[in-house]
């Protein structure tokens, strides 16, 4: 279907969708298109980074490992000793990789000429999903037992017991159902959003600056162009934050129940 | 009256494309209907967390996590809302 809008010709929305190989074509196990590259990026680059900067380590950091120690830093203060406590240092391993996984597949949406975030598939988001919550039920179950662990979290303290029924309902289908749902779709669709808006003033751009003979119009969509742009790598950031604090607040609640 | 009467007509004549109208006429509306609340919602959580960050400063880190868990839950709507759209246009 082609998508026709005041005599702007988007992208089909098939390329959204269907993905051709590009690497070991026709293999039927080792075929990679662009996304799977983009996996594999995001899976090598914190290596890349992380061997670089222990390879000559220093007291006082210089280069590369100035940037590693301030992100292992930042997701420490930021994200663990503000959600869990001290007692969350042992699942700082757990959310580093997905802290740099989600943000390495998403900045690949504006670096040029891929062009493209990793998560604005849903597969991925929902996979971490999937992992997320197998892993916050585990330590839950872990360190309360299950049934323990079950009444905890499906009967918050101080509900009257006339409303007790309604709110076990609710907060079984919240933390089982929407949980791994909204943190799957959330990621998901921020990179959509994101990267179809830098679609959309992009084709803006590029058809004024074909056919218009008003050259100076053609700075507005570009300079709105370059300014989301900023604001994409901002967001490319901020959903890799918002998932490992989100993982982090569901550890700590299953870690540490309410009394 | 006759003007409907044709309309139907039309209706009944091609209503494949009908359905495509529709389509786009409900994902529209969707998304914008999904839009509001998570809009006033964000709007009331950030103004609320400057004011606490105004009146106590040193709690402002605290704060700032706080404030974007609660962005996070909000804007979850308004996101889902972006999906039935994509969903109802292109599915």
């Amino acid at each position: 279907m082609k998508f026709q809008a005041m005599g702007l010709y988007f992208p089909d929305i098939e390329h959204l969708l269907n993905w051709p190989g590009v690497l070991f074509e026709g293999s039927k196990y080792f075929e990679l298109n662009k996304v799977g590259i983009i996996y594999l990026w995001a899976m090598i680059a914190p290596l890349i980074l992380f061997t670089l900067a222990i390879r000559k380590s220093k007291l006082v950091p210089t280069g590369v490992q100035t940037i590693a120690e301030s992100s292992v830093d930042f997701v420490r203060e930021n994200v663990v000793m503000q959600t869990i406590g001290p007692d969350g240092m042992k699942f700082m391993p757990f959310l580093m990789s997905l802290f740099f996984f989600i943000f390495f597949s998403n900045i690949t949406e504006v670096i040029p000429f891929i062009q493209f975030p990793g998560n604005a598939r849903m597969a991925a988001p929902a996979m971490l999903a999937l992992v997320v919550w197998v892993v916050f039920n585990a330590v839950g179950i872990k360190s309360q037992g299950f049934f323990k662990y079950f009444k905890n979290t499906i009967i918050p303290p101080g509900v009257p017991a006339a409303l007790l029924p309604l709110v076990a309902v609710i907060e079984f289908v919240s933390t089982f159902f929407v949980r791994p749902f909204s943190l799957a779709v959330r990621l998901f669709a921020n990179m959509l959003a994101g990267h179809l808006l830098l679609v959309t003033f992009a084709v803006l751009s590029a058809a004024l600056w074909d056919t218009s003979p008003l050259i100076s119009i053609v700075w507005a969509p570009f300079v709105v162009l370059i300014g989301l742009t900023g604001f994409e790598i901002l967001v490319a950031f901020l959903q890799a934050f918002i998932f490992t604090i989100l993982t982090a607040v569901y550890i700590g609640g299953a870690l540490h129940p309410e009394h | 009256m006759i003007d409907l009467l044709a309309a139907a007509d039309v209706i009944a004549d091609k209503p494949d494309q009908v359905l495509v109208g529709l389509k786009a006429v409900g994902a529209g509306l969707g998304y914008g209907l999904a839009a509001i609340g998570p809009g006033v919602g964000i709007g009331l959580v950030v103004g609320n967390a400057i004011t606490a960050m105004a009146r106590q400063p040193e709690s402002a880190g605290m704060v700032r996590t706080t404030m974007f868990l609660g962005i996070a839950f909000t804007e979850a709507l308004a996101l889902i809302g972006f999906v039935v759209f994509i969903l109802l246009n292109f599915a």
